[in-house]
């Protein structure tokens, strides 16, 4: 006899009333949910089923619903459902615990417990349908000396820097997390924007050269794809230390997902699993960064500029002064409710530290050393709106990364099963009949949509700060106040509290 | 309730300054019936006004105006300047007992120059020694402020309405061939001297209308190159990022006014190649010297004077010149109080500096 010892999470029911009995749930659904039975009728097996919504959304008749499974065991605050399944589950497979996208955990955001200022009376906000409103921004090294020449005119001396029309670039997800069509539209979303998009760690597929302008080309523990090629094709090039999700660990792509072009992409063997390292096995510490970077710059002639990404954790500022000393032009810091394809559930929920906490502590340690101006800072991992977006530069950013934000305007559902390779949505999945259900035109139009939607919301809220100049919002603390928060989380992020 | 300093008092204002090409010498009192005339933009909680060339027969010593909230912080100061510094002369500066102006603090003034020994033991040139040295004072000598620290120069604030402050410091005693006039509008009673502009670092004073909106980006910028900004005011830190371009980096005041109040971008893109590239250059390495919200400015230096407006013009401003003689006010009626009858008027261009200076000095 079989036992279940715990039941699925989530229920599919269907109208009955409604149904025309068309079936297009079952050729929507790649985990099988929906089936018929000998008989033809159709059936739902829930247990299957991730909650993507795939079939609620193109069910012609609106017959479908998915929702919580109601079931529980009896109640008890130290032992969650979620717990107890998953001891359950541990105990059946002996695996470890994999999960995608950010922590769900219900960690503070401190995103939502500060406040924006707005101008009254004594200086005027400004209508940005009226006036100039700058979002241009620069991202790389600032020469804070001014030379002249003999003639006492200023000497240009150019380092390599990035140039965004607004300050938001989509983040770092490999080809082989994320489809090729997904790839597509962030290259070209990113080029009509005007913005930059990250090929993550998994090379850069041939079709998305030409895109190399608008493109952070990354080199990670794996080193998967890189070549002189690779290094020339993109407009700055990214050291992946470490993410968000999963500080201090490296990745795994299965075999199953590496297919033909993947592998060409990668320049590994068709098949087999592609594994990157948990640390870069020639970076042991910060000296040896320092050499990573020298030899990327090297290769590129000085032309680019080195990012450094790391995932945000307890003594982030410290390393980040590291860094700032070791010739990074920009470093990207990632918080830890940042998102994942795939990731240690343990390590997801219970590492790192949140991003608005650590980018307060790196750009007020970096002003202290008087460094703050030979870097940029780019945060990401867990932007949901331009309001965050706000609320990240005046605590001190030059611009954000968004991962999941820019997924779930392809269509994400935010069903966390990433690693499970099904993506119904076309986007984290490399099954064909699956990735063709993403239509890269679309979904450009999309992303251009989200991101030109923020960027005039963007401006609304500086105007209404009496700012027209993104960059002096940059670390403009007192834009921002505190609500609930105590005196040290005050103390750390460098903001008053409210009514103060 | 927290004094200036301790928090920010955001403030409107009037402004007014008076310049000859020529060097000629006038007194202190054109400034006071320009600055009258714009009674209303002020409330009495702070008035002020700036000399050049009033101390000749001391132009090569640095002239210290100090005000001290009592005896201790008078003694305290004193030990400090007589270990830092030669001094020269030191007075109580003559002011006249006027019922608008009341509780003054003690005010003394001392021409220094800066012990030989001291300077050579510090590897600084004179100048960033001595603005090292008024920091110091402001920042750790409680009940000092250093409120003006130039050679051949002077800041005279005080509480009330300008023309009462020029009229308790007795400026009709003073000549110079440059001054500027401080009215002040604060949102808040700071019932403090110090706060009262002009804002002055060695030879620079800064008058200023407006309220920023750039400040804390500005100031944590500033920060970074040892500028403590104690009094949180716009001023404050308007005077020393001129301090930090113009004097520590060279720039001349031109190129410092296109980092302040940088061209837009799409004014930039539309300049001629190497103009391009040059004020590319410096607003993207100085980005956070940007000032943004409403601004006028009148920036007092040796041998010259600046105007200068925000990028999208939100403070009035006008230019007039008569001969060697140049008015600039926030209000043209402060300006035709002193001239009826211009060679030109001007109304500069928002982030377009009007520049004036001595003709020998050309």
């Amino acid at each position: 006899m079989k036992v279940n010892y715990f039941q699925s999470e989530y229920e599919v029911l269907r109208d009955k009333d409604r149904c025309i009995d068309c079936g297009i749930c079952i050729t929507e659904c790649a985990n099988e949910v929906h089936l018929r039975d000998k008989k033809g009728k159709l059936l739902a097996i829930d247990s299957k089923c991730v909650n993507c919504h795939r079939c609620v959304a193109t069910c012609p008749v609106n017959a479908l619903k998915i929702v919580k499974n109601e079931y529980c065991f009896r109640e008890n605050y130290s032992w969650s459902r979620h717990d107890i399944t998953n001891i359950y589950r541990q105990a059946e497979t002996g695996g470890v615990l994999l999960a995608s996208m950010g922590t769900a955990k219900e960690y503070p955001i401190y995103w939502d417990k500060i406040l924006i200022n707005a101008s009254q009376v004594t200086n005027p906000s400004i209508d940005p349908l009226r006036e100039p409103m700058e979002t241009r921004t620069f991202l790389g090294k600032k020469n804070n000396e001014i030379e002249f020449d003999n003639d006492g005119e200023i000497v240009i001396n150019e380092t390599p820097f990035i140039e965004l029309a607004t300050p938001i670039m989509f983040s770092a997800m490999s080809y082989g997390s994320i489809s090729l069509n997904a790839h597509k539209a962030l290259a070209m979303a990113a080029k009509d924007l005007d913005i930059l998009y990250n090929c993550g760690e998994g090379g850069l597929h041939e079709s998305l050269y030409p895109y190399g302008d608008h493109t952070i080309i990354q080199v990670a523990s794996g080193r998967f794809g890189v070549h002189s090629g690779y290094l020339e094709s993109g407009a700055a090039i990214e050291i992946k230390i470490g993410q968000g999700a999963k500080p201090g660990i490296g990745g795994h792509l299965t075999g199953a997902k590496i297919n033909k072009e993947i592998s060409k992409t990668r320049m590994i063997p068709e098949g087999f699993d592609a594994i990157s390292p948990a640390p870069h096995h020639d970076i042991y510490s910060i000296e040896d960064l320092r050499q990573l970077v020298d030899v990327l710059k090297e290769a590129t002639d000085y032309k680019k500029p080195i990012i450094v990404k790391v995932a945000a954790v307890h003594n982030i500022s410290s390393i980040v002064s590291g860094i700032a000393r070791s010739g990074a032009d920009i470093i990207a810091i990632d918080g830890f409710r940042g998102g994942t394809g795939a990731a240690p559930l343990r390590i997801k929920d219970n590492v790192g530290i949140p991003i608005e906490l650590a980018l307060a502590a790196c750009d007020q340690r970096l002003r202290e050393e008087g460094i703050r101006d030979s870097v940029s800072l780019v945060v990401g991992g867990s932007i949901r709106h331009s309001a965050d977006i706000i609320k990240a530069i005046a605590l001190g950013a030059d611009a954000v990364y968004i991962g999941t934000s820019a997924l779930i305007a392809l269509g994400c559902h935010m069903c966390r099963a990433c690693s499970m390779g099904n993506c119904n949505w076309g986007i984290a999945t490399q099954r064909e009949e699956l990735v063709e259900r993403l239509n890269p035109e679309l979904g450009r139009e999309r992303l251009v949509n989200l991101i030109s939607a923020w960027t005039v919301e963007l401006k609304e809220m500086m105007g209404g700060m009496g700012i027209n100049s993104i960059e002096a919002l940059r670390g403009n603390r007192l834009m921002l106040r505190g609500i609930g928060l105590n005196e040290k989380e005050l103390e750390v992020l460098g903001i008053k509290s409210a009514g103060e | 309730m927290k004094r200036e300093g301790e928090v920010r008092i955001p403030s409107g204002c009037a402004i007014s300054g008076i310049f000859s090409k020529k060097r000629r010498l006038f007194s202190g009192e054109m400034a006071i019936d320009s600055i009258r005339v714009m009674h209303d933009r002020s409330n009495g909680l702070g008035g002020g006004f700036a000399g050049y060339g009033i101390y000749p027969e001391y132009q090569e010593y640095f002239a210290l105006h100090v005000l001290y909230d009592d005896r201790k912080a008078k003694v305290e100061t004193e030990e400090f300047l007589e270990e830092h510094f030669d001094v020269i002369n030191l007075s109580k500066i003559p002011t006249r007992k006027i019922h608008a102006i009341k509780d003054e603090p003690l005010i003394w003034r001392y021409f220094v120059e800066p012990l030989r020994t001291r300077l050579m033991e510090s590897q600084l040139e004179e100048y960033e020694y001595t603005a090292r040295c008024v920091m110091k004072v402001n920042l750790h000598i409680k009940g000092a402020c250093i409120i003006s620290s130039g050679k051949n120069m002077g800041v005279f604030k005080a509480m009330g309405y300008p023309e009462d402050v020029g009229e308790f410091y007795r400026l009709e005693d003073y000549k110079g061939y440059c001054w500027t006039a401080h009215g002040r509008y604060p949102t808040n009673t700071p019932g403090w001297w110090g706060g009262a502009h002009p804002f002055s670092l060695l030879d620079v004073s800064v008058v200023h209308n407006g309220e920023i909106s750039s400040y804390d980006a500005n100031r944590r910028f500033m920060e970074m190159f040892g500028y403590k900004c104690t009094l949180q005011t716009d001023t404050e830190v308007i005077a020393y990022m001129i301090d930090y371009f113009h004097r520590k980096q060279g720039l001349p005041l031109d190129k410092v006014a296109s980092i302040l109040a940088a061209p837009l971008w799409s004014t930039i893109d539309r300049m001629e190649e190497k103009q391009k590239r040059e004020i590319t250059y410096l607003r993207k390495n100085f980005s956070s010297a940007l000032i943004t919200g409403p601004f006028s400015i009148l920036v007092g230096f040796e041998g010259g004077l600046m105007a200068l407006n925000d990028r999208l013009k939100l403070r009035s401003l006008v230019v007039g010149e008569k001969d060697d003689m140049v008015y600039m006010g926030s209000e043209e009626s402060a300006i035709r109080i002193l001239e009826n009858d211009f060679d030109k008027l001007t109304y500069p261009k928002g982030g377009v500096p009007y520049i004036v200076k001595l003709e020998d000095q050309q």
